[in-house]
């Protein structure tokens, strides 16, 4: 759900229309009764009218909590954890910091006996980032006020968009076990932190500020959040766990500290050191807009003639295409915006819509790029192949986006070379229980995880309509192909057009199909290239194989033949021989890919054998060379694996956010993170972390 | 004869231990240890019009271990050869399925297993059969008892007298080894030898007596006849002069059947010489049986289209040529049906024993 951090430095932020006004719907049930009753009078209109008043946002929402995610308590602890982190990521991006974010799940007792955290009801939601922080003001209006916050009034690609979550969270908290938001903020090392206690006047939609007080906060920078909430703790599909993991995958730039309600503590460390970029702010394309919407324009714009208003209110409107446009809509180009009403606009609309208008900007979206797709697959998942696709900007609707795919499959090398655990002989009729595991789709939307109504959305379909066979996937008709594959699928927008507001599914607009199935496709010729690959190399293997295995067979079948009597170390050796030079030493080591050749035609990929990685190693290296774990993939366990915690790491407290801290604003910041991170590519990644220190820490010297 | 046993085994194991010397042989030169094995295929058989068999070809197949496609063979056909002379040392005889599993199991260091199913051990012994010239018999491999006779005739079995014409309606179970030196002929003194292909059939007749009457032997190998009941009719023929009727259902198979009786099999030519009876008659059921006993079209079955295509296969084969039947067939598939022996039990259950079998044999209408 939206979101609705301000930055330090509030922009004109607006109050969306806090209140719908009741209508038909609602009043009729009421109607109903009175008219079938007996002997009562049918009501009238001044009666009728007497009961038709305002309902609030806040109060829609509690009796609709199902539109925002709240529909069952382990949904509701999901969509709490997702709002908070979405919040705080979004932030930290905006103010250009590398977010380092902290998970707190404690169950609360809420009776007598302490419970086991699968048992418990009540839980605390502590989600703790290093941003920029929120000015004390707004504090009480971010988290306990519908529909407000910065994200909704501009085109711009971010986690949230309407302002909806966060405080959505807390009145599902408040209204659960009636506690209130706790929040603790500071914007710098210099600033106090401010310790809240925020509920919502849901008649109001107002904040009601329960505590105030200045504290001390460990933390130089940042914001926390704790909402207690009614939820279940359930791991598996759709869980806590699953999300951050998932999250952590598309995120690789983001530290996650995740402790369970257990009490271990996980960490998904940083493996991708460079911020994606900042999307730009864009203006709405004209393609894009509805009529009423334009009605709303022309009455709000700031522009005095038509012909400025269009120009300056749009992307990709020149002034010589406004006066074009006003002309074909015969309306004079220094109209009154506000005089252009009814017919006069509705032909204007349709002027726009024929006329011919270049596609809006790209750059307002900032896809995750391969590097740090490849980043985020090969440290989460184990596999022996990994690939990546970036599509270019497309436009549906008149809003641009960009679709990204990657591909993680295979199980591993250590696990596809040890022999399995059960090694039983087969009987008649048994065969080797192939796989029949399905391919799994983690979908994301602007890098945020759906979890939800996987087969409503288009990436879902886009992979059923792929034609997985022709990349060496076994695949039923109308189902996933088949194999130990995760297909990533990502869509990167400034308007992601889901299907309901709880933002589960994105819609099936053919433009955005489209761009998937072509990156799902390239994804999948590389995928098919590998495997091809891969199966020659077996195949030589086998042959080699077959022989060892049978001449013991054959040996042992000859010294019985021949009455026990046979030499039978030579007659091996010699067959031995015969093998190994029938088929070839050098050439089976060449098609086994031991001549570290590296995969040509296949751009953007990782495979990982037992000898070795190949591909873009750079990005696994960067993985592998972070301090804190010792970052082998194979040390985390697969994603479709939920149980038993990654492994606690105790991460020694580099904060980023430390040594950054002293620089007063965040624009500065942001510049002084992307010197940073020019020279931290250009110097090669292999020892990404030392090298990010060591600049940052000169930076504040030289501040100093 | 018995006294023979012994010494022709010790020729049989040689045989097998043969093939360890082959792969000893060629490992010491370096080569790829391989076995030349006849084809067992209609490409390598050709039909001796003279003697009326199928005799099989020169053709040869190598099975070398150093080839990926044939490795795991080469591995199965040691195997089969180490447990074959197994056999013969221990003097003694054991079935197919035994075979299979006496040589399955786990290969060291790996969880394949040396044999998957019994279709992989059952070619493995017909090839050593026919690359080693050793019967199967020889071998002492047997099939199962799946056979029944009945009639005048008197049988040694291990010492024991059987005398089939005292067996009730039950008869003498064939055993699938019926050489000389396990199955005595005593005593014969039948006309003819009628082989029925299906065992509801021959129990008709046999409980009908009908070998009584026509002074005949009924012989069943329930369906294709095994080596066993293929191999007594040959004898009672070669020994007793018995000519032989078959009497199959009206079928592509049934004609097959007996063509196999008559000339023997394309996958075991090289058995022809002991098994095939190429004097041996096809009694009925005729395609042209329907019409000329009134059989309604309604108890005749449509030819499917496996069917069609087996009965052009035959249309094909040398053995086939001859005009009458060249006509048989034909006109089977121009009728589009086949009946079973059973069917002529619409017209009454003894039928086939009273009405359709005397006539046949008192006018003499059968093909050859």
């Amino acid at each position: 759900m939206a979101t609705k951090t301000s930055p330090p430095s509030i922009r004109s932020s607006k109050t969306v229309s806090q209140s719908v006004t009741i209508d038909s719907e609602q009043a009729a049930p009421r109607k109903k009764p009175s008219l079938t009753e007996k002997g009562t009078s049918a009501v009238t209109a001044i009666e009728m009218g007497t009961r038709q008043r305002e309902i609030s946002v806040s109060e829609f929402f509690t009796k609709n909590r199902h539109l925002l995610g709240f529909d069952n308590p382990r949904k509701a602890l999901l969509t709490c954890v997702k709002e908070a982190v979405d919040n705080s990521l979004d932030a930290c991006e905006e103010a250009g910091i590398l977010p380092d974010v902290t998970v707190k799940l404690e169950t609360v007792v809420n009776g007598p006996t302490p419970v086991t955290p699968s048992q418990a009801t009540r839980f605390r939601v502590t989600v703790t980032d290093n941003g920029p922080g929120i000015v004390r003001a707004q504090v009480p209006r971010i988290f306990a006020k519908l529909l407000y916050g910065s994200k909704f009034h501009r085109m711009r690609m971010s986690r949230g968009q309407q302002g909806i979550g966060i405080s959505a969270a807390g009145m599902y908290g408040q209204l659960t076990t009636g506690k209130p938001v706790k929040v603790i903020s500071r914007t710098g090392p210099r600033a106090t932190a401010h310790y809240f206690e925020v509920q919502i006047d849901t008649k109001k939609n107002e904040p009601l500020v329960h505590e105030n007080k200045q504290i001390e906060w460990a933390q130089p920078q940042g914001t926390e959040v704790a909402i207690e909430v009614e939820g279940r703790y359930q791991k598996g599909r759709a869980s806590v766990d699953e999300w951050l993991e998932q999250t952590s995958i598309a995120n690789p730039h983001v530290r996650l500290v995740y402790q369970t309600p257990e009490g271990e503590t996980k960490e998904y460390p940083r493996t991708y050191h460079e911020l994606p970029p900042s999307p730009k702010e864009i203006k709405p394309h004209p393609y894009g807009i509805e009529f009423g919407v334009l009605l709303k324009m022309l009455q709000d714009t700031k522009s005095h003639t038509v012909a400025s208003f269009l120009a300056s209110d749009f992307c990709r409107v020149s002034p010589a295409l406004a006066e074009e446009m006003c002309k074909s809509a015969k309306l004079s180009p220094d109209a009154k915006p506000r005089a252009v009403k009814h017919q006069a606009a509705e032909t204007l609309y349709k002027t726009i819509q024929t006329t011919k208008i270049m596609a809006p900007p790209t750059n307002c979206i900032s896809p995750i790029g391969e590097k740090a797709i490849l980043s985020g697959l090969y440290k989460q998942i184990k596999g022996e192949f990994y690939t990546a696709v970036s599509r270019p900007p497309a436009v549906y609707r008149g809003n641009p986006f960009i679709i990204e795919a990657g591909l993680a499959f295979g199980k591993g090398p250590e696990e596809s070379v040890k022999p399995q655990p059960a090694a039983m002989p087969l009987a008649e009729g048994e065969d080797h229980g192939h796989d029949t595991e399905l391919a799994r789709v983690i979908r994301y939307a602007n890098r945020v995880p759906l979890l939800f109504q996987q087969s409503a959305c288009s990436t879902f379909k886009a992979v059923l309509n792929t034609t997985w066979r022709n990349y060496g996937m076994t695949q039923s008709r109308g189902a996933l192909p088949a194999g130990p594959m995760v297909i990533f699928v990502h869509m990167a927008s400034v308007w992601v057009p889901f299907t309901s507001e709880s933002k589960e599914a994105i819609a099936d607009y053919d433009e955005i199909q489209k761009e998937i199935t072509l990156a799902l496709r390239e994804a999948g010729r590389r995928l098919g290239i590998f495997l091809r690959r891969k199966e020659r190399a077996a195949s030589e293997f086998r042959r080699r194989n077959i022989f060892d295995l049978y001449i013991e067979e054959v040996v042992e079948a000859c010294n019985r033949l021949k009455g026990g009597k046979l030499p039978t170390e030579q007659l091996k050796e010699q067959l031995h021989k015969i093998a190994s030079s029938r088929t070839g030493g050098l050439k089976t080591d060449e098609a086994l890919g031991k001549t570290g050749a590296g995969p040509e035609g296949l751009p953007h990929s990782i495979i990982v054998t037992t000898e070795g990685i190949e591909g873009e190693t750079e990005v696994a290296q960067q993985t592998a060379t972070v301090p804190v774990v010792s970052s082998k993939p194979a040390q985390f366990e697969r994603l479709s694996e939920t149980k038993a915690p990654v492994k606690s790491v105790r991460a020694p407290k580099v904060r980023p956010g430390s040594g950054r801290a002293k620089r007063p604003a965040a624009a500065k910041a942001k510049v002084g993170q992307q010197d940073l991170f020019v020279g931290d590519a250009s110097s090669g990644k292999k020892a990404a972390l030392p090298k990010r220190k060591r600049p940052a820490t000169s930076l504040t010297r030289k501040r100093k | 004869m018995a006294q023979a046993k012994p010494k022709k085994n010790g020729a049989v194991e040689k045989k097998l231990i043969g093939m360890a010397d082959v792969v000893i042989a060629a490992a010491q030169r370096a080569k790829d240890p391989t076995f030349a094995i006849p084809i067992r295929a209609l490409s390598n058989v050709s039909f001796n019009p003279r003697k009326g068999l199928i005799e099989m070809g020169e053709k040869k197949q190598a099975r070398s271990f150093f080839n990926v496609g044939m490795a795991k063979k080469f591995m199965q056909t040691m195997l089969v050869a180490d447990a074959l002379s197994e056999l013969q040392r221990a003097d003694l005889t054991t079935s197919l399925r035994e075979i299979y599993y006496r040589t399955k199991h786990t290969i060291q260091d790996s969880h394949e297993n040396t044999f998957d199913t019994q279709d992989e051990s059952d070619p493995i012994i017909e090839d050593l059969e026919v690359s080693l010239v050793a019967l199967r018999e020889e071998l002492h491999v047997r099939a199962e008892n799946s056979g029944s006779i009945v009639g005048p005739v008197v049988f040694g079995d291990d010492g024991d007298r059987v005398d089939c014409a005292k067996l009730g309606k039950g008869g003498y179970s064939v055993p699938s080894i019926v050489e000389p030196e396990y199955l005595e002929i005593r005593r014969c003194t039948a006309d003819f030898l009628l082989l029925v292909e299906k065992g509801t059939q021959w129990n008709r007749l046999s409980e009908d007596k009908f070998w009584r009457r026509y002074n005949c032997v009924l012989l069943t190998g329930n369906g294709q006849p095994p080596r066993g009941v293929r191999r007594l009719a040959r004898r009672l023929h070669e020994e007793h002069r018995l000519p032989v009727y078959v009497l199959v259902d009206n079928d592509p198979w049934g004609y097959y059947i007996y063509s196999v009786v008559k000339q023997g099999s394309i996958n075991l030519a090289f058995e022809s010489q002991r098994m095939a009876i190429p004097k041996a008659k096809f009694i009925g059921l005729s395609s042209a049986d329907p019409e000329r006993y009134e059989l309604p079209r309604n108890v005749g079955i449509k030819l499917n289209d496996k069917d069609v295509t087996r009965a052009k296969e035959l249309l094909n084969y040398r053995w086939f040529q001859k005009p009458a039947w060249q006509e048989e067939i034909k006109r089977m598939l121009a009728n589009g049906l086949k009946f079973e022996l059973d069917a002529l039990a619409n017209k009454d259950f003894q039928y086939l024993t009273k009405k359709y079998l005397p006539r046949k044999l008192k006018e003499k209408d059968w093909l050859d």
